[in-house]
């Protein structure tokens, strides 16, 4: 029983992602693209409220001690320059890899194609992880930190921040969106 | 370009019946969450699990006793553990979606390539390929993508995530910016 859960668990939560991810639009190679060409905000919109939905969920989750935090290590220099090569990836992919991965499911050809340049990157990180590590990873390597311990501001505030800023910045989406499309007639 | 804002006004205006709002769709991701922390400990994400397998395919090309004797994958052998069954859910999901919402299509090559690169298969084919070796490198030297870093790391206020999606974004609207602009 527990090995079967432990196998239609993990499943059904990939499941349950891959088909918010389809329901979201964010599996379509052309949104992505144009949320970088800022034509189409929907990127933005489904991964800022599940950071505000989930984050004060998870919060109230560890202050209650039902769970606690799995925070990646911040080696800034390992991080920043792995965030930019993602980012060009994303742009020349047209998809991350989650999405990649709902994406092929969804009928996608070229998905399919960089999934296998997808391998090949995750096998040159495996072969060249020696010298990142010993000369990369280990650059202003900070540990596993949170803003709210850097910063001495609590949970609460920053999550009062978030969702303001949040809101007040999809408010502004909707309201250029709407007059683009009366404009459009 | 005013075509173009048409055909996007259209599409929009088209698929607002059969999708959900990007924020309810947001709001699950966000519940998901909960239920990944509380109930298996394990936070979304996938190119940590997606390594893993990937030494599957190593073997054959690099020799398995290269990928038996390398430090990473000694690190992180495969195994077919909670995140690697997720990665088999994510397709499952994306397909049932697809069927029930009528959106399954065959893509070869996407209509915001199409209009700046044109047709053809070859050149769109090697460009997701290369794109594909660039964000996975990227997302294994920073430690996670878009889900581990961006949506279970932000949610967690971790600073190595608020990095990743701020420099990830912030060179994205520039190579966007560069890719995209009129020859």
């Amino acid at each position: 029983m527990t090995s079967l859960m432990s196998i239609a668990g993990p499943i059904l939560m990939g499941a349950v992602f891959g088909y918010l991810l389809q329901q979201g639009k964010v599996t379509s190679c052309n949104v992505i693209e144009n949320q970088f060409r800022l034509r189409d905000f929907t990127v933005l919109k489904v991964m800022g409220t599940a950071i505000v939905v989930g984050g004060i969920g998870v919060l109230l989750l560890v202050d209650t001690g039902n769970t606690k935090y799995y925070v990646k290590d911040a080696n800034m220099l390992a991080v920043a320059l792995g965030a930019a090569l993602f980012g060009i990836g994303m742009v020349v992919y047209g998809y991350c890899p989650g999405t990649a991965l709902g994406a092929i499911a969804s009928g996608s050809v070229h998905a399919a194609v960089g999934a296998f340049g997808m391998i090949v990157g995750a096998i040159l990180y495996a072969l060249s992880f020696d010298w990142v590590k010993a000369h990369i990873l280990n650059v202003w390597a900070l540990g596993k930190v949170r803003l709210p311990d850097i910063t001495g501001v609590p949970d609460g505030v920053w999550f009062a921040a978030l969702a303001i800023g949040a809101g007040a910045f999809f408010f502004w989406v909707e309201a250029s969106e709407a007059k683009a499309r009366r404009a459009q007639g | 370009m005013t075509i173009m804002t048409d055909v996007v006004v259209g599409d929009a205006r088209k698929s607002r019946r059969i999708d959900w709002s990007p924020y309810l769709v947001g709001a699950g991701i966000g519940i998901l969450s909960w239920v990944a922390f509380a109930g298996f400990g394990d936070p979304l994400g996938v190119t940590t699990a997606f390594s893993r397998v990937a030494s599957l395919f190593a073997a054959p090309v690099v020799g398995s006793d290269v990928v038996a004797a390398n430090s990473y994958w000694r690190s992180m052998p495969l195994k077919w553990d909670y995140g690697v069954w997720f990665l088999v859910g994510i397709p499952l999901g994306a397909f049932l979606s697809a069927i029930i919402l009528g959106t399954w299509r065959l893509e070869l090559v996407p209509e915001v390539w199409k209009e700046r690169f044109g047709p053809s298969v070859l050149k769109r084919f090697v460009a997701a390929f290369l794109g594909g070796i660039v964000i996975m490198y990227g997302a294994r030297l920073a430690g996670g993508c878009t889900s581990g870093h961006g949506i279970s790391g932000g949610l967690q206020l971790a600073l190595s995530s608020w990095l990743f999606l701020a420099v990830m974004f912030a060179t994205g609207l520039v190579v966007s910016r560069l890719m995209f602009r009129k020859a």
